[in-house]
């Protein structure tokens, strides 16, 4: 085709069209910044999400390089000193079987955190494709979908989960499997919710006349659309699945002896709250510092990513 | 002039201003700084006159008028003087504004809808409006609401106003609005763009149910718009505004006569009108309206005038009296009134549109013989039934050629998209055939050949940003048609090159985001995409009605140069006459999925048969005043009706200006027997379906 035509002989007073492109477009948000600096400054100016992802990171730091700082396994059992309160030797305490506390709630933090974080990695990716691909296609395909995410969000899951976990023997690798398999459809309800309308976006139509693929289509135009939603799911998921994976771990479901999480440190601990109260303060301080930091980070970014709020927008105060 | 500004000149006597602004400016705060929307805005308002304030978007002028109505958001920051009857808007708190809002300044918004609450009915909502202000019995107001419904000309008000928002066509909805605007008698109405989401003929309505309103209130109106045809014929004053301030303020008559600032004439050289003889050559404004981040000092349209001068770009000119024609903001603007410098420059028209250039004799690229698509009207939530057949096209037939351009034109609801989209579908019709490049669309059943057919047929969108994936970047989304055919890595990135040069974009555009790129910008890469796969027939939906005057010259040169050098046939659907006269060949007019007037875009214009296309060529304002007053105009009335149950005989009929004048037997056939197409004699391929003429 014609490819001499190099310049846009239409552009009239400007002969070069590089002047045409160098004029910054719109007045709102300043394009030229790039998508992602924008969402980290606006992310940085909430001071909650900030504090948010220090916290997280220590812990991260915590539970991969904290037993660096013991001569302690969570596995060794000191029997010269039973269910002793904190101390120069063992910084936590210990046990009533002579188990390190510092030891296992590093060892147990590790393992909320490998099964929260792969947990809701899975959930979600699982989620969109369902929920994106059921709004796309319509139809029947849409029923269907709808039909088993409504069936398996009013079977009472903790009940099943609680049944499964148990009859697999507890092994965490199992536990990460069988928390996604019942965790993904209220994320996919919700994906599917805000597909529909992306379904009608005129990007979609356009990408259907040039002939482009259905699950290309899925891929490439829905899904990232739906990034910030991914994302503040992906935090708030660790969040809940932290949550289910200590409740079934403290009621014996989850994580079984001799692993150690810390569900059932809690779980240990529950039971000497007043006589050893250490047994469970760790632990529990744990958690609700996992928790909440998570809470943080993905009010953060909701606030980052979604173009109307206003405590994310300059001039906004938080 | 009469709406006078500025201490330096003395006010008429008469009348004090019931509105004043001082020195106006309001910054938003962004993540690049401030952004100053208005920078020093002054005019005064006098009672029974209109001030049209125009300009493009990101001009200024709607924050302007929120700022009036103290609609700002919170962030925003505000200096100046807003003066109400004496009174300072600016610091007020909300309470006391909106003791103002409704009785002292009354708003008319674009989107009719989204201005009414849906769950109460428009007696409800008007009456509220009234006791909100006024010590009123429910029964004193409901019936002040009954008669506002009366004023503003909605048939059968006791009735109608039980009736919900939804209930009302967009026309009659707008209507509601004004009522409320008025209901109150404030002194100042402000109307933001109040015809922009309404068609053609009801705009013409709505302009003159507005004119109504101010006389029966007698107050002042600030008429926000940026089309130039809507404040000609409705204005008594104009500023234009640009950057964030006004360039140029002056009576309407001197302004259109005589526009002194470059951007005003050079606005108005870029604007299509549908009665300019021939083919007027647009000449685009070069270049884009600067962003508001700190402006660098200096004029800031001198980057993009043809008549700028250093001194243009070392201080920035303030608006000042020239004698004999208003305030211009421009360091030359004597030279211009005075006529020894045309303020268009040298720039002549580099590049006509050539419309109607040789005549088209390539093969046929798209035939489209009765055409019907029809959609089922379904009622109930749980089990739906079908309780009627919405003919969205009926019988629609017509014939495109390589290097040809057929406008399709008519309101929102005749069928002309549905048409559009049925082509693009590349599936067997309900109704009719559909032939592309000599394929009967009805005998290819293999996907690979649908595959094939797709890379001839590619269609250009309304909204370059809507159409525009916001998540890839410029490259990727040029190169996707490509990957949808199978081409390889190499071969993408050099066509990608090629086709970001033929639509005249820099290559440095490749690695943006759409958001990052003007709208004019967008819809050049719009236009490369569809160009991909080097299509024979291109769909354009509306092409240019999301893109501002200034940007709209240029590409619609750019849509006429691609015609010429590509051979390209274009199936355009627009509702803008004006912009279709330049693009198009020939002309389809379609009401209620029927094609009812079909001929060369010339023929069409200069002798119109059908009395719809008469009525939807006169609807169109004309930016200038003396035209737009003197000129005989067919007002049609209510609206396009619904096409779950269209007339027996001609779909016209219930509005026809002929029908209504006509004898019985012609009326009688009007209501019982469809009109066929009939030749027009003496020029080929123009017809019309019309009984009564």
């Amino acid at each position: 085709m014609a490819t001499d035509v190099t310049t846009d002989a239409s552009s009239g007073a400007t002969p070069d069209p590089a002047a045409r492109v160098t004029a910054p477009g719109g007045k709102k948000n300043a394009p030229d910044l790039g998508l992602g600096r924008l969402y980290l400054r606006r992310f940085l100016r909430n001071r909650l999400a900030v504090v948010g992802v220090v916290i997280f990171v220590l812990l991260v730091l915590f539970s991969a390089f904290g037993s660096l700082f013991t001569s302690y396994a969570y596995s060794d059992a000191d029997f010269a000193a039973l269910t002793q309160p904190p101390s120069a030797a063992h910084w936590f305490g210990t046990n009533q079987g002579g188990n390190d506390v510092y030891a296992s709630a590093v060892h147990g933090l590790q393992r909320s955190l490998a099964i929260a974080v792969s947990v809701s990695v899975l959930t979600v990716v699982v989620a969109a494709v369902i929920g994106s691909s059921a709004a796309y296609f319509g139809g029947r395909v849409e029923k269907a979908t709808l039909a088993v995410i409504h069936f398996l969000l009013v079977v009472p899951s903790f009940l099943i989960l609680a049944l499964v976990s148990h009859r697999l023997a507890g092994d965490w690798r199992v536990l990460i499997v069988v928390l996604t398999v019942f965790g993904w459809m209220s994320t996919a309800r919700v994906i599917w919710s805000v597909s529909t309308s992306l379904r009608e976006r005129d990007y979609v139509t356009a990408a259907e006349f040039m002939g482009i693929s259905a699950p290309r289509i899925i891929l490439r135009h829905i899904i990232p659309n739906l990034g910030s939603l991914l994302i503040v799911n992906l935090t708030l998921g660790v969040v809940a699945t932290v949550l289910s994976e200590t409740a079934l771990s403290f009621l014996g479901f989850g994580v079984q002896t001799p692993d150690v999480s810390l569900g059932t440190m809690l779980a240990d601990g529950a039971g000497t709250i007043t006589s050893a109260p250490w047994l469970f303060a760790f632990p529990a301080g744990l958690v609700v510092l996992l928790t909440v930091s998570m809470t943080f980070v993905g009010d953060g970014l909701r606030d980052a990513l979604d173009p109307t709020s206003v405590t994310g927008a300059a001039g906004g105060r938080r | 002039m009469t709406l006078t500004t500025l201490a330096a000149t003395p006010a008429p006597t008469d009348a004090t201003p019931v509105l004043s602004v001082r020195d106006l400016r309001i910054t938003f705060p962004s993540e690049a700084g401030p952004v100053e929307a208005v920078r020093g805005v002054d005019f005064d308002l006098l009672p029974g006159r209109t001030l049209g304030i125009v300009g493009e978007s990101g001009s200024g002028k709607s924050a302007t008028a929120m700022a009036v109505m103290g609609l700002l958001p919170p962030s925003a920051e505000l200096r100046g003087q807003v003066l109400l009857g004496g009174r300072d808007l600016i610091g007020l708190g909300d309470k006391e504004l909106s003791a103002l809002r409704g009785s002292s300044i009354g708003m008319v918004f674009q989107d009719p809808l989204s201005a009414l609450t849906p769950i109460f009915s428009v007696g409800r909502l008007l009456s509220d409006a009234l006791r909100v202000h006024q010590d009123l019995t429910k029964r004193a107001a409901w019936e002040q609401a009954v008669e506002l419904l009366d004023l503003v000309g909605i048939p059968d008000p006791r009735g109608r106003a039980k009736s919900f928002p939804h209930e009302f066509s967009g026309g009659m909805r707008q209507r509601v609005v004004i009522a409320m605007a008025i209901a109150n008698k404030p002194s100042v109405l402000v109307a933001d763009e109040p015809t922009t989401a309404l068609d053609v003929t009801v705009q013409a309505q709505i302009l003159d149910v507005l004119r109504l309103a101010q006389q029966e209130t007698g107050a002042g109106l600030v008429l926000i718009t940026h089309d130039l045809g809507v404040v000609a014929g409705h204005a008594d004053d104009i500023a234009v505004m640009y950057a964030g301030r006004f360039v140029e303020r002056a009576d309407v008559d001197e302004l259109f006569r005589r526009p002194t600032m470059p951007y005003t004439a050079r606005l108005l050289a870029a604007v299509p009108t549908v009665d300019s003889g021939v083919h007027r050559p647009l000449v685009p404004i070069g270049g884009e309206p600067p962003a508001l981040v700190d402006l660098p000092g200096g004029c800031p349209f001198a980057s993009r005038c043809a008549v700028a001068q250093d001194a243009c770009r070392a201080d920035e000119p303030a608006l000042r009296e020239i004698t004999g024609h208003g305030h211009v903001a421009c360091l030359r603007a004597d030279e211009i009134a005075d006529g020894t410098l045309d303020p268009a420059g040298d720039t002549g028209p580099d590049d006509g549109p050539g419309g109607s250039g040789p005549e088209a004799t390539g093969e046929v690229v798209l035939r489209v013989e009765d055409l019907v698509k029809t959609f089922p009207v379904t009622k109930g939530a749980l089990l739906k039934r079908r309780v009627g057949t919405l003919h969205a096209v009926n019988r629609v037939s017509f014939e495109l050629r390589a290097g040809e351009t057929l406008g399709l034109v008519g309101e929102s609801g005749s069928g002309k998209t549905t048409t559009l989209l049925e082509v693009l579908r590349l599936k067997r019709p309900e109704g009719g055939r559909i032939e592309v490049a000599g394929t009967d669309i009805g005998t290819v059943d293999s996907a690979a050949r649908v595959r094939e057919l797709r890379q001839d047929v590619q269609i250009v969108m309304q909204d370059p940003l809507g159409a525009l994936n916001p998540r890839l970047p410029v490259f990727q989304l040029l190169a996707e048609p490509l990957q949808a055919i199978g081409r390889d890595r190499e071969s993408i990135r050099s066509r990608v090159h090629e086709l970001l040069a033929l639509v005249g974009l820099d290559a440095s555009v490749s690695g943006r985001f759409p958001a990052a790129l003007s709208g004019g910008q967008r819809q050049r890469v719009g236009i490369a995409r569809a160009l991909a796969t080097e299509p024979k027939l291109l769909a354009l939906d509306e092409p240019l009605s999301a893109l501002d005057v200034s940007v709209q010259a240029g590409v619609i040169n750019l849509l006429a140069r691609l015609k010429r050098e590509l051979g390209l046939a274009y199936l355009v659907v627009a509702h803008d006459l004006a912009v279709v006269r330049y693009i198009s060949d020939r002309i389809a007019v379609m009401y209620l999925g029927h094609i009812v007037e079909t001929g060369d875009t010339e023929s069409i214009f200069s002798d119109p048969r059908h009395p719809y296309t008469r009525a939807l060529l006169s609807a169109i304002p004309v930016p200038d005043p003396q035209r737009e007053r003197a000129r005989e105009r067919v007002v049609l009335q209510g609206e396009q009706p619904s096409a779950t149950q269209p007339p027996a005989g001609c779909v016209f009929v219930d509005r026809c200006p002929l029908y209504r004048l006509a004898d019985e037997e012609v009326r009688g056939r009007c209501r019982t027997e469809r009109p066929e197409p009939t030749a027009v004699a003496g020029r080929p391929g123009h017809q019309y379906a019309c009984h009564a003429v």
